[in-house]
């Protein structure tokens, strides 16, 4: 049985995308089979992301319409073989997916694959619905921010409310706070909430915190996800947090600002 | 001065604004989460009687008292009723 994640967050631009694509390449990089579904059908960008825009053909709804087979669909990646991306369809409206028709396409994914990303879109419309429905565990993707951590409770209580599992009466989605662009500096100041803030107002298990960084838009460019870039603070954070899926039990990093120098601080380095 | 304020600064409690992030999440979050889940159709009514049967002895505000029904997993529900009270009205 395949492990489905949805990484989700009510809100747009907090690193939904980002995080699907580090966290997927991650899983796969440790040996186990993965597929990333893109479910943000008409404004496609995971494949961007994960450097294969040149190489999509057919698409998620192509194969929801039975004009292509899920194999012509799913773009292997380059760097490791047993990762696939299944990309959103850039020209359908959204309403092209339904219950069905998706639970179809993921049970046969979850025949081939260890782990099922699915990369939601943002709002709480029906494409995000359907990202979230058949899901197993949800990474509920968060700024440290008061908007973004508004719309993630929202989420929860979807997550609690319209999905498979709480139609059915089955164990509940497992939860994950995943914090992304977090400043240690600036929560040091006051002028951002804390880890322990989120937390306390969401209270689901802390899954990881990736710190605000420069390496992120630099992988985006470069169509290699931030994972990748191994000796970067957020590749590492990212790293961190796919052992933590995998059960491996790390301990939290970056969560402290860099302390300055007696140089630095004389001479305003 | 400016190292003596650099100093006295550092002591002082400020109010930041991510404490301020914080308690208006707090109490707008619990208020959305209420709102979430189906509260039984007597709950509007009940707290209505409630202020009344107080108000026999004190004098309270239309928003000092809160209800909630919470389901907590399984058989178990809880009724939670929550009463704030200002310190001359404690008095009588």
């Amino acid at each position: 049985m395949a492990r489905i994640i949805v990484v989700t967050s009510g809100k747009g631009g907090v690193g939904k995308t980002t995080s699907s694509a580090a966290i997927g390449l991650g899983l796969a990089l440790k040996g186990n089979k993965v597929v990333i579904i893109d479910f943000d059908i008409g404004l496609r960008n995971l494949d961007l992301i994960m450097g294969c825009e040149r190489r999509v053909v057919y698409d998620f709804v192509n194969v929801i319409n039975g004009e292509a087979t899920l194999n012509q669909a799913l773009i292997k990646d380059k760097r490791v073989n047993s990762l696939s991306i299944l990309p959103a369809s850039q020209t359908r409206d959204k309403d092209a997916l339904n219950k069905e028709n998706v639970g179809k396409v993921l049970e046969e994914l979850g025949e081939m694959y260890d782990f099922i990303v699915c990369d939601s879109p943002a709002g709480i419309e029906a494409g995000a619905m359907m990202a979230l429905y058949y899901a197993d565990e949800a990474i509920v993707t968060t700024n440290p921010e008061v908007s973004s951590v508004r719309d993630s409770d929202r989420i929860l209580g979807m997550l609690a409310s319209r999905s498979r599992r709480a139609e059915l009466g089955l164990d509940p989605i497992k939860e994950h706070l995943l914090l992304t662009r977090y400043s240690p500096k600036r929560v040091e100041e006051g002028e951002m909430l804390s880890v322990e803030d989120v937390e306390d107002i969401l209270s689901i298990p802390l899954l990881g915190v990736i710190p605000e960084s420069q390496a992120v838009l630099k992988a985006s460019n470069a169509g290699e996800p931030v994972i990748l870039d191994t000796d970067s603070d957020a590749g590492k954070a990212y790293q961190d947090v796919v052992d933590r899926l995998l059960g491996e039990k790390v301990d939290f990093r970056f969560l402290l600002a860099e302390k300055k120098g007696i140089f630095s601080r004389m001479f305003g380095g | 001065m400016a190292l003596l304020d650099y100093f006295l600064r550092k002591k002082e409690k400020q109010v930041t604004t991510a404490s301020k992030a914080k308690e208006r999440l707090q109490i707008i979050v619990a208020h959305e989460r209420n709102s979430r889940h189906k509260q039984p159709d007597y709950l509007p009514q009940l707290t209505e009687d409630i202020l009344a049967v107080l108000r026999k002895y004190i004098n309270v505000p239309d928003d000092s008292l809160s209800i909630n029904l919470d389901n907590k997993g399984g058989d178990l529900n809880v009724l939670e009723l929550n009463i704030e009270l200002q310190d001359d009205e404690v008095k009588g």
